[in-house]
């Protein structure tokens, strides 16, 4: 995990730094302290969800549901709010909808024997379809003023959403190079049949990662219901396709085993400045989707060329 | 085929091999496990490159450089495993990449369809050319390979083990195919392990051995206890350190395990001190037997006590809490992670015992992984080096050094010294001495018939998932062994 995996995470921080560069020099409105704010607060969402994405994908998975998860957890917190639960109680109560998601979908996977693809992409339809149903496909608006300071207040001049992103990314990296649980995310990603054959419970520990994924998305959920002060039935749509780029662009390998979430940070950063600078150059809406595509396999495939040719 | 030699890294798979098959007969290559009968037909199918050796075909030089080289020379294989896709016909399969076209990209469904009738029939065989693959039994399955793999221009066709999967009556339906065969002037090279198969088939037997041609003769002129002999007699070349120690008490029982198809009432014990050595076939159920054990795979019934008291063991974490570890027969995909360091590998096992609340205490970790490094002197740049750049010598000490690291009292292992340079197996025996003598148990399954006479206290044979023969150290022989391995005990 040393020297190669260094050099690969130097590619993606020089991308993102050249991409800051190029910004700069193309338009004045890019390195201004409003902005670059404004860049970061944006990039919380996905970088959240991101988050979880890694841990999945690090164990040879994927998640497909992270999007949906987003809708469900957000539309119980909102109701919650409304039916006047105090905040800590109706923010409990999402995270808790986030990891039963995720639980279903860690069993269907671990216990139920379907590919991880298959079991994900169900829980986005069922999960969505249950946001839907809830809401009657209606945004519950208005929440809580006091909720929605979890968005606009900024202890320390940075905004709240930014410093809960950063103490979850602090907490990951913690877990992943610290715990046994992080060890194992690693080992079963690398080779799942070596790891159960030294004696380690890789179902409970697949599953948990699944938790994880859910988890985080509504935290996701959370940060977001507070930043619209309304909670959207169709919230998180296409949020999965981000969180797998920032993933892959960070340098974490599909089939599991290698990367790490300082690299998915990086990522979901590159994925940010991206969408920003293109807004700012005043690239139409259509146009920005072909170039998002084009880095997200650009970045990928030139890992594989430069894989390919070490060996 | 002259003068064939073909080496691996730290072995000679084939030496100076030369075999000469004639058209219409059945040629039977014998030998044990590892002899270089598969290495040979793989290089005479283009399979694999062979390293110096000329191979002629119909008296002309042929150059097989690879699978279509060894087509266009006539040349078909059959494996083990059977190559079809199951879901497409039994014609389908016979002509898969070269489909007779109506007009280009359009298959001639009728075409196709008549010319395998007509194939299935000169062939004798009762198949129906459209029925999806997957749905024929096994036997039907090896006659589809077989009409896919004989055109008109076969003019030798290898067998490998083709009746391990047959039913008698199948095997009748074959040789009755093979007949027509050779009546045909194909020739067919045949391997296999049933010796009264090959009295009854075969018209004239090579026997190779480590490597090399011990003897071509022909099958009416040999006994089948001479066959054994010819295979067995190896001389001890390599030198085993074994050290003796008296053995303590029982550390490992196993009684009347059993898995539907595959193990049938085993029953064993290893004692402290103790190597007992598991030999017998590929296929035989030895690797089955050591997952089993471990909770890897599922049990039908029996017990297993540990150290003298009765053991739950459903999950390999169970044996491993009760000391016992397993060194599985591939390294590379069920002994290590390839991709993390020699200190993650190490301390998988024991990662838990390694951390307080869940949280690694990396001082220690590494300590335990610097110190089975030093110990067992694994060769590497550090512990954080990545595993997969190791030798194959020293990735299987960290294998060893897991088990170590987690203090397991019984060691089954797996083909311990399978593709390691001879140095290197010299000092995983000493590493097992060393064990033995510290009071470890030790459960080897191995294919080389000198490995276990030179290290096994005791012997114990399996065939067809039974065990059929057990034998001290002093009373082993390779004859004995391999007697009871091919089912002609004395």
């Amino acid at each position: 995990m040393t020297t190669a995996f260094g050099r690969r995470q130097l590619g993606t921080i020089l991308g993102l730094v050249g991409l800051c560069v190029l910004l700069t020099i193309l338009t004045p409105h890019f390195l201004t302290i409003s902005n670059l704010l404004n860049v970061t607060q944006q990039t919380t969402i996905n970088a959240i969800i991101a988050v979880g994405m890694t841990f999945v994908i690090l164990s040879g998975g994927i998640d497909l549901s992270v999007g949906s998860i987003v809708a469900l957890a957000g539309v119980v917190l909102g109701s919650a709010l409304q039916a006047g639960l105090p905040i800590p109680a109706a923010i409990a109560l999402s995270l808790a909808m986030g990891a039963v998601c995720g639980a279903v979908n860690g069993l269907l996977i671990t216990r139920g024997g379907l590919p991880p693809f298959i079991a994900t992409l169900g829980m986005m339809s069922i999960a969505r379809g249950l946001a839907l149903m809830y809401t009657d496909g209606r945004p519950i608006s208005g929440v809580d003023a006091a909720f929605r300071s979890l968005s606009t207040s900024s202890p320390l001049m940075i905004p709240a959403p930014v410093i809960l992103m950063i103490v979850i990314y602090i907490a990951a990296h913690f877990v992943l190079t610290r715990t046994t649980f992080g060890r194992y995310v690693y080992a079963i990603g690398g080779n799942e049949e070596a790891t159960r054959l030294s004696g380690v419970r890789v179902a409970f520990h697949k599953t948990m990662v699944y938790v994880l994924a859910g988890v985080t998305s509504a935290i996701a959920a959370v940060t977001l219901t507070a930043r619209l002060n309304s909670a959207q039935p169709i919230a998180g749509m296409m949020y999965e396709l981000d969180a797998i780029a920032a993933t892959v662009i960070g340098g974490t390998s599909l089939l599991g085993g290698s990367g790490t979430v300082s690299g998915t940070l990086v990522g979901a950063l590159i994925m940010g400045v991206l969408r920003n600078g293109l807004n700012l150059l005043g690239i139409s809406s259509f146009l920005q989707q072909v170039v998002i595509g084009a880095v997200i396999i650009a970045a990928v495939l030139v890992d594989s060329i430069l894989t390919r040719r070490r060996k | 085929m002259t003068g064939i030699c073909k080496a691996y890294p730290g072995v000679v798979a084939l030496d100076n091999v030369d075999l000469e098959v004639r058209a219409g007969e059945v040629h039977i290559l014998l030998g044990e496990n590892g002899a270089g009968k598969s290495t040979l037909m793989k290089i005479l199918s283009g399979a694999i490159a062979r390293d110096a050796g000329a191979i002629e075909v119909d008296g002309q030089r042929a150059e097989i450089n690879g699978p279509r080289a060894a087509h266009d020379r006539g040349v078909r294989a059959i494996y083990q495993e059977l190559t079809l896709v199951p879901y497409l016909s039994a014609a389908e399969n016979i002509f898969l990449g070269r489909e007779p076209r109506l007009f280009p990209g359009v298959i001639d469904r009728r075409r196709m369809l008549s010319q395998t009738r007509d194939a299935l029939t000169r062939l004798g065989l009762q198949v129906d050319p459209e029925k999806a693959v997957r749905e024929l039994g096994i036997a039907q399955q090896q006659m589809v390979e077989v009409a896919k793999a004989l055109d008109d221009r076969a003019r030798v066709l290898i067998m490998d083990e083709p009746t391990s999967a047959l039913s008698d009556r199948e095997i009748e339906e074959l040789f009755a195919t093979i007949q027509r065969l050779t009546a045909g002037g194909t020739a067919v090279i045949y391997i296999s392990h049933r010796l009264e198969e090959v009295k009854r088939i075969g018209h004239r037997v090579t026997v190779l051995r480590d490597g090399r041609r011990i003897a071509t003769r022909e099958v009416a002129d040999v006994s089948i206890p001479e066959m054994i002999r010819l295979m067995a007699n190896r001389e001890l070349a390599e030198h085993f350190p074994k050290r003796r120690v008296p053995p303590g008490e029982e550390l490992l029982r196993v009684e009347h395990l059993r898995r539907r198809g595959v193990l049938e009432d085993i029953s064993l014990s290893v004692h402290r001190g103790e190597v007992v050595g598991v030999a017998g076939l590929l296929g035989a159920g030895r690797t089955e037997l050591a997952r089993a054990i471990m909770g890897a795979d599922p049990r039908d019934g029996g017990r297993i006590f540990i150290n003298g008291a009765a053991a739950e063991v459903h999950h390999p974490g169970d044996a491993i809490r009760q000391g016992v570890g397993f060194l599985p027969e591939d390294r590379k995909t069920q002994g290590l992670v390839q991709g993390l360091c020699v200190r993650d590998n190490i301390s998988l096992p024991s990662l838990s015992r390694l951390a307080r609340a869940g949280i690694v205490q990396g001082a220690r970790e590494r300590q335990v992984a610097g110190g089975f490094v030093k110990d067992l002197r694994i060769k590497t740049p550090g512990v954080e080096q990545i595993v997969a750049q190791l030798s194959g010598g020293n990735q299987q000490k960290v294998v060893l050094a897991k088990w170590l690291a987690a203090n397991a009292d019984v060691l089954i292992m797996d083909e311990p010294t399978r593709g390691i340079d001879v140095g290197a197996k010299v000092e995983i025996y000493e590493l097992m001495n060393g064990l033995t003598a510290r009071g470890a148990g030790i459960l080897m399954i191995s294919s080389e018939l000198p490995e276990i006479l030179g290290m096994s206290d005791r012997i114990l044979v399996m065939r067809l998932g039974r065990i059929v023969a057990a034998f001290d150290r002093a009373e082993a022989t390779q004859e004995r062994i391999l007697q009871a391995a091919l089912g002609h005990a004395a």
